[in-house]
């Protein structure tokens, strides 16, 4: 153990040439920004989890004394011991920004985009590493701001994480929407501005930088997801942004964008002809398209792990693909399926609806393409895999509530119900979440250097699992009967007075399952350092990544970029027939289960089939061009 | 004290969890299953899909069924058994195939779990696989959107001429309803008349608003169309009530209406739910501030004879409050005492106010 140690150490000694200061902080490698995108999502992700806590004790135990919070929360807890009802508010808010925002979007697309795009279409780095680099700062300046304004006295923004004005306009409407939403509003800006850049910058990548032989259509399922999301991200965040700059204007300029005729703290406001439907388009313009941002690269990530834990290709890659491409072009034409109710035309609302309900089909064919890469696959249960298949599992029973949601005659009764909030904690945070945890348990290796523990993945998995099941299953039920979200309390309504006793449950399961991310937690720290070594290739995985050294230097390949003959799926490829009928059993065990991207078809004549067999010649023939230059 | 012990409990706790971490890693490193791809717990994950696939659905199936009557919210609406049908088709639909797919995704794990010798098929595509799972869930897709579109289309389609009309205006933190009165029109409002007396910014010049009346609670006649005219002071919120199945939108500046046929009296709802306190409730919907989880306000349906005479019983605006009488036209004064029933003594105050002038 210490010899491996100190020959690791070595390699770092020699690996990197800078100081710390731009070795692990102003960084340009994209494996570092990677891990600081990783490391800080973590972080935010903790925070997020936390105050989600704080606001499902007061739901499930309403008459708890919360006094001993107050060295935390201080005049939030008032002298009773009880929430600030407004401070309530303000939890979820955040509670929802912090993880759709800095964890889902940050975190997750920061960290694996980053990482995985140079490394698997065989690129030193990103197009732009200073860009890369600014990207992850402006996204910890956003970071500092939107955690600063939650020590404000005011509170932090506390109308939701949608926002929507009138209430985030002005004021007088909430103490949140004063100091707190002005910093909300900056966070966002800057946050923005870190997301186009880094989007920017994966797409150039992926269009320019892929190695020799790397066309599109041998690229690993998750660059085409990163890629997709790149575009989805690039086309949709500027609106948000144009939205909040109006917002910007009228909470501080005196304009009326979004609003009209209010009468408000015993004043009538100048303010007519703006509507506050206006901003609700801009903002789920923005809005919806996110879901996928935020799901895409989860999905992603888990082909990748579902094929290369399966032994087995993904089945249908080119369906999976197409079913991401419509995906990404239909969530740009749903998003006033979040406005049924909100006064807008009725016909716009049947037009979103048959729409909404059209995404179902890719998303239907690639839960399909997952289950068929699971029949009669080999297969082997890492933890990454496991969060795979629960993803899969979360991705099923949160997609089916969607028809409910979208349909927009049945969205009428359960619309901003706990159906909705069980409906997306499911399908779109617990699914893109395992997504995450997936990916990291998958690629920590080659992060790192070393393995994580896989025992405590397996408990952490169980737990997690189970546990999110148990959060947002009976949410269902709750929202069936009708409860209100938002609701700092029920007990005000006889409708709503009922389930008491699941609203501890789902408490009680609530807390469970944050305490058992500790377990990752440790297992992510301590590995890092006290990990078991681990070898280059330790999934027996095909793609370029898996080419490098244990610890990949700066510009990843310490020698020729690797070029690629194939597509990144052949695993447990057959022999063919000619080769089976020579081979003794001996050798036919021995032919390995997968083949790396960057093998020619010249060095596997046991496993080509008749096509590829045609493609040898072009391959020397490639090689011969490339001497004549 | 107490807390201290707390604290050191905890921390023993973590500490033999991480020395069991140690152990179980020693072990694993002396017995060599670390070195190997897959050891036993391979097994063991796979076996804990089917177990939760049990207990899972069982737990499901048996509290979906025992507790149908604590969430199924009782219904009152003509729309709303559309709706509740549709749903529970959808229902019906989503969990044949959550059923089917969650047990395929929690048998495949033990069913093809790794094996040293054995080889994944290698099955890459086939596209009438892709063909059959494209169309399936299109043709079904069809079948609820079209369904959907047309109980949509009903709701949505524009409200019956004989409709009973109430205003509903939401605020910082309550309803406030207001009835057109017996010429079943309701007066023009303005925003910037809103002020202490006047909350709902009714313009008294206009000769609509004489007879309106703003009561303490909503009465609804039972098997009438109801209008209700939704419009917000402030924020926005939603009117929301979930025995009719409504729900829309409070948003200033932006009137909305949404209109519905209650099918059941509170008397009769009382006797369904064998609950003599049940009371029809409208809350709000869309998050509005501190106080957005208190805005309730009592629906009280009626058959349509108590309906009218409760009508009758009420107030009129001008008639309930001499400020807001004395903000009518002196030109439409007469109109308004005949048609808000405003009793003589106010007429009076008032005119001996214009003689004092």
């Amino acid at each position: 153990m210490s010899t491996e140690d100190t020959m690791h150490n070595n390699e770092h000694d020699h690996d990197h040439h800078g100081n710390f200061w731009t070795t692990y902080v102003f960084s340009t490698d994209h494996k570092m920004i990677a891990k600081q995108f990783l490391i800080s999502g973590i972080i935010w992700a903790l925070l997020g989890g936390a105050l989600s806590v704080i606001f499902r004790l007061q739901l499930g135990f309403p008459d708890m004394d919360l006094s001993w919070l107050k060295p935390v929360l201080g005049e939030w807890i008032d002298i009773q011991g009880k929430l600030d009802p407004e401070f309530y508010l303000a939890l979820v808010t955040m509670h929802g920004t912090i993880m759709v925002f800095f964890v889902l979007t940050a975190g997750l697309s920061g960290t694996f985009s980053n990482f995985l795009i140079p490394l698997q279409i065989g690129a030193r780095d990103m197009a732009s590493g200073f860009m890369n680099m600014l990207s992850y700062w402006f996204f910890f300046t956003s970071s500092t701001i939107m955690f600063i304004s939650l020590f404000l006295e005011t509170g932090p923004a506390s109308g939701g994480w949608v926002i929507y004005p009138p209430l985030s306009a002005l004021p007088q409407a909430m103490s949140g929407s004063g100091l707190g939403m002005t910093m909300w509003l900056v966070a966002m800006a800057l946050f923005i501005v870190s997301t186009l850049l880094g989007g920017i910058n994966y797409i150039t990548t992926i269009i320019n930088m892929r190695t020799d032989g790397m066309s599109f259509t041998k690229l690993p399922l998750t660059i085409w997801a990163f890629f997709l999301t790149a575009i989805i991200g690039l086309l949709s965040f500027p609106v948000l942004l144009s939205a909040a700059l109006l917002l910007i204007f009228d909470r501080s300029f005196g304009t009326s964008f979004y609003l009209s005729e209010i009468y408000i703290g015993g004043e009538a406001l100048p303010n007519t002809g703006g509507s506050p439907i206006l901003f609700q388009h801009l903002f789920w313009f923005l809005g919806h398209p996110e879901v996928y941002i935020v799901l895409l690269p989860s999905l992603g990530i888990t082909s990748e792990i579902i094929a290369t834990n399966s032994r087995k290709p993904i089945f249908g890659y080119r369906a999976m693909i197409g079913s991401m491409l419509g995906i990404a072009i239909l969530s740009f034409v749903v998003w006033a399926h979040h406005m049924f109710v909100t006064g807008m035309n009725p016909f716009l609302g049947s037009i979103f609806t048959l729409l909404t309900l059209i995404i179902a089909i890719p998303s239907a064919v690639k839960v399909f393409n997952y289950l068929t890469t699971l029949w009669k696959g080999n297969l082997i249960f890492t933890p990454a895999m496991l969060f795979s298949i629960g993803l899969v599992s979360y991705f099923i029973s949160g997609g089916l509530t969607g028809l409910f949601m979208g349909n927009s005659a049945i969205d009428i009764q359960i619309h901003d119900t706990y159906f909705i909030v069980a409906h997306f904690h499911l399908v779109m945070g617990s699914a893109a979440f395992f997504g995450m945890l997936a990916g990291v348990y998958h690629w920590f290796p080659k992060m790192f250097g070393r393995m994580m523990d896989a025992k405590l993945g397996y408990i952490h998995f169980w737990f997690t699992f189970i546990g999110v099941y148990l959060i947002f299953f009976p949410m269902h039920y709750i929202g069936i009967a009708g409860f209100p979200r938002r609701y700092y309390s029920w007990t005000n309504f006889d409708t709503f007075n009922g389930f008491t006793d699941l609203n501890m449950f789902v408490s009680i399961a609530a807390i469970f399952t944050f305490v058992a991310q500790f377990i990752f937690l440790f297992n992510f720290f301590y590995s890092m350092f006290k990990g078991r070594r681990a070898t280059a290739n330790p999934w027996k995985s095909t793609t370029l990544e898996w080419t490098t050294p244990v610890d990949p230097g700066h510009g990843n390949w310490p020698g020729d970029i690797p070029k690629v003959y194939r597509w990144p799926y052949d695993l447990g490829k057959p022999v063919n027939d000619e080769y089976a009928a020579k081979f003794s059993d001996e050798e036919m065990k021995n032919v390995p289960d997968f083949i790396p991207q960057n093998i020619p078809f010249s060095k596997t004549p046991e496993t080509n089939f008749p096509n590829e067999n045609e493609l040898i010649a072009l391959e020397d023939e490639d090689d011969k061009a490339i001497e004549v230059k | 004290m107490f807390q201290v012990v707390i604290g050191i409990g905890i921390l023993l706790v973590v500490l033999i969890l991480f020395m069991l971490f140690r152990i179980g890693t020693l072990l694993d490193v002396v017995k060599g299953s670390n070195q190997k791809v897959v050891t036993k717990s391979n097994k063991v994950n796979a076996a804990l899909f089917v177990v939760l696939l049990v207990i899972g659905f069982g737990w499901i199936f048996i509290y979906s069924y025992v507790y149908f009557d604590d969430y199924n919210l009782p219904l009152a609406s003509e729309h709303g058994v559309e709706t509740d049908y549709m749903f529970w088709v959808t229902m019906a639909i989503t969990g044949v195939v959550f059923l089917i797919t969650h047990i395929l995704l929690f048998i495949f794990p033990i069913r093809y779990s790794y094996e040293e010798n054995k080889r994944a098929l290698f099955f890459p595509e086939n596209h009438k696989l892709e063909l059959i799972w494209t169309i399936v869930p299109a043709v079904v897709l069809s079948v609820l959107i079209f369904k959907g579109l047309q109980v949509w289309g009903d709701i949505t389609s524009k409200a019956p001429e004989d409709a009973e009309v109430v205003e509903v205006m939401g605020q910082q933190f309550a309803w406030t309803p207001r009835y057109p009165g017996s010429d079943n029109r309701l007066g023009d409002f303005d925003y910037r008349l809103i002020g202490d007396d006047n909350k709902m910014g009714v313009d008294f010049t206009d000769d609509g608003s004489y007879d309106d009346f703003i009561p303490r609670e909503i009465h609804l006649p039972k098997g009438k169309p109801v209008l209700f005219k939704i419009r917000a002071r402030d924020v926005i919120h939603s009117v929301y009530a979930p025995h009719f199945r409504v729900k829309m939108d409070a948003v200033p500046g932006m009137p909305t209406s949404f209109h519905f046929v209650p099918t059941k009296t509170t008397a009769e709802m009382r006797v369904e739910t064998g609950n003599a306190e049940f009371n029809y409730e409208l809350a709000c919907a869309e998050i509005c501030g501190r106080g957005h989880f208190a805005m309730r306000m009592i629906i009280v349906v009626d058959t349509p004879e108590e309906y009218e005479k409760w009508k009758s019983e009420q107030t009129s605006l001008v008639a309930q409050n001499e400020i807001l009488f004395n903000l009518v036209p002196d030109d439409k004064k007469e109109l308004a005492k005949v048609k808000g029933k405003v009793k003589t003594e106010v007429a009076a105050v008032e005119s001996s106010e214009e003689v004092k002038k």
